[in-house]
C-alpha cells in the first residue's frame, strides 16, 4: 500500500515527539497520541479516498488488494483464537502443570507433542502464538516445534478437509498424517540434540501485578499487535506472489518427477494457504504427480512466507533463519519417502 | 507505541471486520461460513481495545507525572503495519476477483476428476439451474449422460479468451486468494457486444464440444446457447 508508510510515519512522529523530554511543551500531554492517530487517519480517509481508489483502479491493483485483505480476513480469526489460547496458557495454567505433563526426556517429550498437535483445531496462523506459550511456560522448546509443526497439519479439520478434497483416496489422507507427523518429530529432535537457546529471542510479557485478568488481557493485545503485524507483511507477499507469477509458468514443470515436486514445494511456501484449505488447492493442480500434490500440502503448514514473517516476530529473526530451511527440507524429504511408500 | 494507540488500531481492525461483516462484504474475500469466524474474533479485539483503552485512562488518572507513561513502551513497531488491512477494508474495499484474474488463470475442474456419482437432474424443473462447476464436470467426465435432454441454467460472468467470450466463476476454497476459476464456452449463436466481467444468465442444453485451456491444457466443456440474459451481480461471487 502506498499510502500507508507515509500514514504511519505520520502518525509515528508525534508518538516520539511527545516521549522525549518535554522541552517546548509545558507540561506533558498524554493521551494525545491516539486522538491524533485516529484523527489523522480520519481526514486521511476522508481527503484520500478518491485518490485511493484512482490508484487502485487498475485491474491489477484491485486483485493484489482483494487477495491481501482476503489473507488478513481469513487469518485474523485464527490469529485470534491463537493469541487467546496463547494468553490462556499464560495467565491461567499454573507454572508446574507441564512440567507433570509433558515426558521429562526430550526423545519421548517431541512425539507426544507431534502427536497432543491433533487436539488443537486451527491452522498455522494459530500454533505459532500458542508455540510461543508453551515455551514461556518452561516445555522444552523441542517438544514445542513438534507441537507447533504438527498442528496445523494432523488436526480433525485438516484431516476431514483432505479426505474431501480427495475424494476415495484415502491414502493421500494417510500420507499427509503421517509425513507431516514424521517430519514435525525429526525437526523436534534435530533441535533437541543442535538447537541453541541463545537463537531464541522470545519478545518479553510485561509483568503484571494486577492479577491474571489483567495478565491476560494485555497478553492478548500484546500478541495479537505484534504477530498480526508480521502477519500483514506475510499477506503482503503472499498476495503480490499470486498476482504477478503467472501460473504458465508451471506448466512446462509439472511433468518432471522431481522438478514437479520442488516445484510444489517452493509454491506451497509462496502462495501461504491456509492449511484448512491447502488440500483443495492441491487437489486442483492436476497436472502434477500425487508426490507432488503431497509435499505441497506437507510443505504448507510448516512453512511459508507468512509463517516465515510470524515465527521470526515470535522467536526472533536468527531462529527463523536456521528454522525455515530445516523445515523445509524435512518436509519435502518425508512426503517424497511417503510418496515412494504409499502413492 | 502508547497503549492508547494500541487501543485504537485493534478497534480499527475488530471494526473493520465487524464491518466486513455487517454488510456482506466479506464474501468478496471469504467462504460464507466465515462469517461465524469474523464475527467473535471482531468482537473479541473490540473487546480488548475498550479494555487496554480504559486501562490507560485509570492508569493515566492514578500516576499523573510519575513512571507510569512508560507502559507498553517497547511495543513493536510493526503493529503499525495492521493499518494496511484496515486501509484495504475500509477505504480502498476492493471487489471481488472477476475477468482480469480468470484470463489468467487456468479451469479449475481437475478437483472434481475423482468425483464418483452424477445424480440425475430433476424432470420437473425447467431449466435446471446448475453450478458452473456441476455442469463441467457432468459435461467433461461423464460425457453428459446426466445432461442430456434437460435445458440448464448457468449464472456466471462474461471473461474473454482471446476473441471468444466464455462463461466463468471463480470458486473459491478458503479466501479469495486461492481463488481458481472454473470456464465454459459457448456453442451457436451468441449477442455480441458482451462486456468482460459483466454476469449473464445462460439458458441452453449441453454441447459434445470441448476446448482446451491454454494456461493449464485442460478441458474446458461447452454449452449449446439459447439465450443470455444480462443480471445484476449475486451477492456471493465466489462459488
Amino acid at each position: 500500500m502506498p499510502h500507508n508508510d507515509s500514514v504511519s510515519a505520520d502518525l509515528a512522529s508525534p508518538e516520539s515527539s511527545s516521549e522525549s523530554p518535554p522541552l517546548a511543551a509545558p507540561r506533558r500531554r498524554r493521551g494525545l497520541t491516539s486522538i491524533e492517530a485516529l484523527a489523522l487517519l480520519l481526514i486521511f480517509g476522508l481527503t484520500a479516498r478518491p485518490g485511493l481508489t484512482e490508484i487502485f483502479a487498475a485491474p491489477v491493483a484491485q486483485a493484489w488488494a482483494a487477495r491481501f485483505v482476503a489473507v488478513c480476513v481469513q487469518a485474523f480469526p485464527f490469529l485470534v483464537l491463537g493469541v487467546v489460547l496463547s494468553a490462556a496458557i499464560a495467565a491461567f495454567v499454573p507454572a508446574g502443570f507441564f512440567h507433570k505433563v509433558v515426558p521429562k526426556r526430550t526423545v519421548l517429550a517431541v512425539p507426544a507433542a507431534g502427536v497432543a498437535g491433533a487436539v488443537l483445531p486451527a491452522c498455522e496462523c494459530a500454533s505459532v502464538p500458542v508455540a510461543g506459550a508453551l515455551v514461556r511456560r518452561g516445555v522444552a522448546p523441542a517438544a514445542a516445534f513438534t507441537f507447533m509443526l504438527a498442528s496445523p497439519a494432523i488436526n480433525p479439520i485438516v484431516v476431514v478437509s483432505t479426505f474431501v478434497a480427495f475424494p476415495g483416496d484415502p491414502e493421500m489422507v494417510a500420507a499427509r498424517v503421517t509425513a507431516s507427523l514424521a517430519a514435525a518429530i525429526s525437526i523436534g529432535w534435530l533441535w533437541a540434540r543442535l538447537g541453541k537457546t541463545e537463537w531464541l529471542n522470545l519478545p518479553k510479557h510485561r509483568h503484571h501485578d494486577d492479577g491474571r485478568w489483567a495478565a491476560f488481557w494485555a497478553a492478548i493485545r500484546h500478541d495479537f499487535l505484534h504477530a498480526g503485524g508480521y502477519l500483514v507483511i506475510g499477506a503482503a507477499i503472499a498476495a503480490s506472489l499470486n498476482t504477478l507469477v503467472p501460473e504458465t509458468w508451471l506448466a512446462p514443470i509439472a511433468e518432471h518427477p522431481v522438478l514437479g515436486v520442488l516445484a510444489l514445494a517452493v509454491l506451497a511456501v509462496l502462495v501461504s494457504i491456509c492449511s484448512e484449505s491447502d488440500a483443495f488447492v492441491a487437489a486442483s493442480l492436476t497436472q502434477f504427480s500425487p508426490t507432488a500434490k503431497l509435499a505441497f500440502m506437507v510443505v504448507g503448514p510448516f512453512i511459508d512466507v507468512k509463517l516465515a514473517a510470524m515465527q521470526a516476530g515470535t522467536f526472533g529473526r536468527g531462529f527463523a533463519a536456521r528454522f525455515a530451511p530445516a523445515a523445509f527440507c524435512a518436509a519435502v524429504a518425508a512426503s517424497v519417502l511417503m510418496g515412494v511408500i504409499w502413492l | 507505541m502508547r497503549r492508547d494507540a494500541q487501543a485504537v488500531i485493534l478497534l480499527l481492525v475488530g471494526g473493520g471486520m465487524l464491518r466486513l461483516a455487517w454488510t456482506g462484504e466479506y464474501l468478496n474475500y471469504v467462504k460464507p461460513y466465515a462469517f461465524w469466524l469474523i464475527v467473535p474474533a471482531g468482537i473479541i479485539l473490540v473487546a480488548v481495545a475498550a479494555i487496554t483503552g480504559w486501562n490507560a485512562w485509570r492508569d493515566k488518572q492514578e500516576a499523573v507525572d510519575a513512571d507510569g507513561c512508560h507502559d507498553g513502551h517497547g511495543e513493536p513497531k510493526v503493529a503499525w503495519l495492521l493499518l494496511a488491512p484496515v486501509i484495504g477494508m475500509l477505504l480502498v474495499a476492493p471487489d471481488a476477483l472477476g475477468s482480469y484474474e480468470a484470463e489468467r488463470t487456468g479451469t479449475v475442474l481437475g478437483a472434481e476428476e475423482n468425483r464418483s456419482t452424477y445424480p440425475e437432474l430433476p424432470d420437473d424443473v425447467d431449466p435446471v439451474p446448475l453450478t458452473l462447476l456441476d455442469y463441467a464436470a457432468r459435461a467433461i467426465f461423464d460425457e453428459g449422460e446426466t445432461l442430456e435432454g434437460h435445458r440448464i441454467q448457468l449464472r456466471g460472468f462474461i471473461l474473454y479468451d482471446g476473441d471468444e467470450p466464455q462463461l466463468a466463476r471463480m470458486v473459491v476454497s478458503c479466501c479469495a486468494a486461492d481463488a481458481r476459476p472454473v470456464k465454459i464456452g459457448f456453442d451457436g449463436e451468441i449477442p455480441s457486444g458482451l462486456e468482460p466481467d459483466q454476469w449473464v444468465e445462460v439458458i441452453g442444453e449441453y454441447s459434445p464440444q470441448q476446448g482446451r485451456d491454454e494456461i493449464n491444457g485442460a478441458l474446458v466443456p461447452y454449452i449449446e446457447v439459447e439465450s443470455i440474459t444480462e443480471i445484476p451481480s449475486p451477492e456471493n461471487e465466489y462459488q
